[in-house]
């Protein structure tokens, strides 16, 4: 190809036997043979489609020839497109976006000068007006945001556990002293919540049994866990994911979200990882039928900090 | 009177000239005074640079996400009432489940085609987002962004918020085990906003976390607000750009009053439909042979279950690892608790990066003082502190990113997990810092390099008489570099003058 034929050239008034108008393919021939395989196998793709459908084939023959149609039709058509059309290169004229200056005058006098005449003019109007759509666009917000939802009062500081809640397991069955394995766990809830949303999110807890009988997590709860059993919150104090890992050798309760590791051994303080509390703990008794109860709520809000916090 | 035959005959020919189209045309100017706006869109050019389908990628795949998510919303049903499953994915019959879950599990193996227009819904979304970040990075280090198309970079910024979250909503649809878990993040993220962020986290969620709203909620954002928000933009994105026509890289011909291409009709036109098919094709395989997201095996979602390996789409990865390794402080005083380790990496850390963002081009003005109006693309090597820029937030991305799977590299790789979390946290700091010095050596050393970033020109070999071959280069193509940005040749030998001996003893050589 000569230099000059890829000097660009305006489209509008171009003779005909303009190199610039001519192909860019060097054998339109042969161009055209690949292009027209390309649409006739697309095609047959694409009426393969019809019958994968019709028969309910697997879905990925229905996605292999949808996909193969579509494909084959699009190669051949930017083939068409870029060896078969005008292979230019063509030139457009940018024109100045800006006016002149004469017309920019205008328009600001029509702005400044006429509109905002009217409103100096009559000031009293313009600021009633504009109070009124201040306090329309407040109160518009007022019935949106608070029919959204209910207000959180304190229903984040506290969960269902009561004083002397049974602890259950998720199928609803009451948890007793002699249930548990030592060093399994058990994910329970305060007894009527395990079905609901709430108890799902807000109260469950893992139960774990250690060997030892007289364990204490630390100062001030000696006597939270009767014969071994620990129940702590399972809620994560990052960002509530459910502490679902135990892991028995080391002691640790673990995040699969973002990996923050807990101590089982020492009132479940983050050993490792983003969160910033230790998962709080529920103080637990064996009633005399030999029940596993709670003995009060938890102390602290569970899961993920929040600005009421206390 | 052969006049007049004549004369009616050309009136005729010239009325008939372009045949029923012409008429139409005709008709459709009386009513419209379409005629020569038409005509210059017909004949609108487009730039033939391969980087300028970054675009249309994206907004194909976003087509494809219209058809493919209106066939989904013809059997999804948003709703978090309990039912239990009796369908044709055995492995789950018994168990409960949202309606959300069931109908998502029953489109996907009981409606014809129903798998593969959530996998391509899913893949499509996927190849949008990355497209746009593609397309950006273009923007961005060609300085397309620059006077007079900074309103239409923030439209285009402001697309690929809406993108992400839409993937978000949608992605948290099903109700499965793991985008439940991410609804659960999302509702703890603004939770941890001071002062407002319970009463915001209860407005979103109609109560506390999981409640029955979020669902429908969710759905209504996803398939109604944010596409129509979407859509708009969309629009004005491609009207700006027809207003202010195509940006080009300079070349032969191409100045700053111009644009050098291919027209719309029908070159440009048949590209773009063949380059649409094309996405939609591969989409389609996607769809078929790639699984993504396969919510049956994950189950539904059960706030007090979990899995390994809780990941989300890739283009939420940036903040998943900020929230993995940013470190736990947390403030806690007079009664009131700042949860910074989640406040920081998922609020505030998106919310600088989406700032600079939007304000990058009035930046770069302050610091440039350069005020015109450009049309002809920057190389990014010619401007090195800009790509360095650009390369160090991309690369900080990229650590995040890399960081968002702490788990599943040390399971990978047989580490500690520790030692990755530690390792992470240092290169998240290290490698942007370090990208920067490195991007702006590597421009300059481009600049330095004579006839970098040229296309090689061929060699033309001539056989002498004498039957001696030499090869000689041909002129280089003038279109490539700005003469103003040309390297000065460094001289290659030293050439001495031989004195009156004649004998120097300094060889001369000749290139």
């Amino acid at each position: 190809m000569t230099d000059e034929h890829r000097t660009p050239v305006s489209l509008s008034g171009l003779p005909a036997n303009d190199p610039h108008l001519q192909p860019a393919a060097r054998n339109p021939k042969l161009v055209e043979r690949v292009i027209s395989v390309c649409f006739v196998v697309g095609t047959l793709c694409l009426a393969g489609f019809g019958a994968c459908y019709w028969i309910d084939a697997q879905p990925w023959k229905l996605g292999a020839t949808m996909g193969g149609g579509l494909l084959f039709l699009g190669v051949g058509i930017v083939a068409w497109g870029k060896y078969l059309m005008p292979r230019g290169p063509f030139v457009e004229e940018r024109h100045t976006l800006a006016n002149s200056e004469a017309d920019r005058q205008a328009f600001a006098a029509a702005i400044v000068e006429r509109g905002g005449g009217v409103v100096q003019r009559r000031k009293l109007l313009g600021g009633l007006l504009g109070g009124g759509m201040g306090i329309f666009g407040v109160v518009a917000l007022f019935p949106l945001l608070r029919s959204l939802g209910p207000l959180p009062k304190d229903t984040l500081q506290h969960t269902d556990w009561r004083s002397g809640s049974y602890v259950v397991d998720q199928s609803g069955r009451r948890v007793e002293v002699g249930d548990l394995a030592v060093g399994s766990i058990e994910t329970v809830f305060p007894e009527g919540t395990e079905n609901s949303d709430r108890g799902q999110a807000v109260d469950q807890t893992v139960l774990i049994r250690v060997s030892n009988e007289a364990f204490t997590t630390m100062k001030g709860r000696e006597t939270w866990a009767p014969h071994g059993y620990v129940a702590y919150s399972k809620v994560c104090t990052h960002l509530g994911c459910p502490v679902g890992l135990y892991e028995q050798e080391l002691q640790l309760l673990v995040c699969p979200c973002h990996q923050s590791m807990f101590n089982v051994t020492n009132g479940a303080v983050p050993q490792f990882g983003p969160a910033p509390r230790p998962l709080p703990q529920l103080p637990l008794y064996v009633d005399s039928s030999g029940y596993l109860r709670s003995q009060s709520d938890y102390h602290e809000a569970v899961g993920p900090g929040f600005w009421e916090r206390k | 009177m052969s006049d007049v035959i004549n004369t009616k005959r050309s009136k005729q020919q010239a009325l008939g000239r372009y045949g029923r189209v012409g008429k139409t045309l005709d008709e459709l100017d009386d009513r419209l005074g379409v005629a020569r706006g038409g005509r210059t869109f017909m004949d609108k050019i487009f730039p033939d640079h391969w980087s300028f389908m970054l675009g249309e990628i994206a907004l194909y795949s976003f087509l494809i996400l219209l058809v493919t998510g209106v066939f989904l919303t013809l059997y999804f049903i948003p709703s978090s009432a309990i039912v239990t499953y009796h369908g044709s994915y055995a492995p789950l019959d018994g168990q409960k489940m949202t309606q959300a879950f069931a109908s998502t599990v029953n489109l996907s193996f009981a409606v014809r085609g129903g798998l593969l227009m959530r996998q391509m819904h899913h893949w499509a979304c996927d190849i949008f987002v990355g497209a746009i970040v593609i397309h950006m990075a273009r923007v961005f280090f060609t300085g397309a962004f620059r006077k007079p198309r900074e309103l239409n970079w923030i439209v285009g910024s402001t697309l690929l918020i809406l993108a992400i979250v839409n993937g978000f909503l949608g992605y948290s649809l099903p109700d499965d085990l793991v985008s439940g878990t991410g609804i659960r993040i999302a509702y703890s993220i603004i939770l941890s906003i001071p002062l407002v962020g319970s009463y915001l986290a209860f407005w979103v969620f109609g109560g506390n976390f999981p409640g029955t709203t979020i669902i429908p909620r969710f759905f209504i954002l996803h398939c109604l607000i944010v596409p129509l928000i979407i859509i708009g933009l969309v629009s004005a994105h491609l009207f700006l750009l027809v207003r202010q026509k195509h940006t080009q890289f300079p070349g032969k011909g191409r100045t700053e009053q111009n644009v050098v291409g291919s027209p719309m009709f029908p070159v440009f036109m048949a590209k773009t439909t063949g380059f649409l098919f094309i996405v939609g094709g591969i989409t389609a395989l996607l769809g078929a042979f790639a699984q993504v997201n396969p919510i049956w095996q994950f189950g539904p979602y059960d706030a007090a279950r979990i899995s390994y390996a809780v990941q989300p789409d890739w283009y939420m990865g940036f903040l998943d690892g900020a929230l993995r390794i940013w470190p736990s402080w947390s403030f806690h005083s007079w009664g009131h608790t700042i949860p910074f380790e989640v406040l920081i990496p998922a609020v505030v850390l998106p919310g600088l990066i989406f700032n600079l963002v939007f304000v990058w081009p009035i930046i770069e003005r302050k610091f440039t003082n350069d005020n015109a109006i450009h049309n002809l693309l920057d190389r990014p090597s010619n401007r090195p502190k800009r790509t360095a820029a650009g390369v160090t937030m991309l690369s900080f991305l990229g650590m995040l990113f890399i960081a968002s799977s702490t788990d599943v590299l040390a399971k990978f790789f047989n580490v500690s997990l520790n030692d990755v979390l530690v390792s992470m946290r240092y290169l998240t700091v290290i490698v942007p810092i370090l990208a920067f010095p490195i991007t702006y050596r590597i421009c300059h050393e481009i600049q330095a390099l004579h006839g970098g970033g040229r296309r090689k020109t061929p060699n033309v070999v001539t056989r002498s008489e004498e039957g001696e071959y030499s090869a000689t280069p041909s002129p280089r193509y003038v279109d490539d570099v700005p003469s103003h940005l040309e390297a000065t040749p460094v001289p290659t030998y030293i050439h001495e003058e031989s004195d009156e001996s004649g004998d120097s003893g300094v060889r001369v050589v000749d290139r």
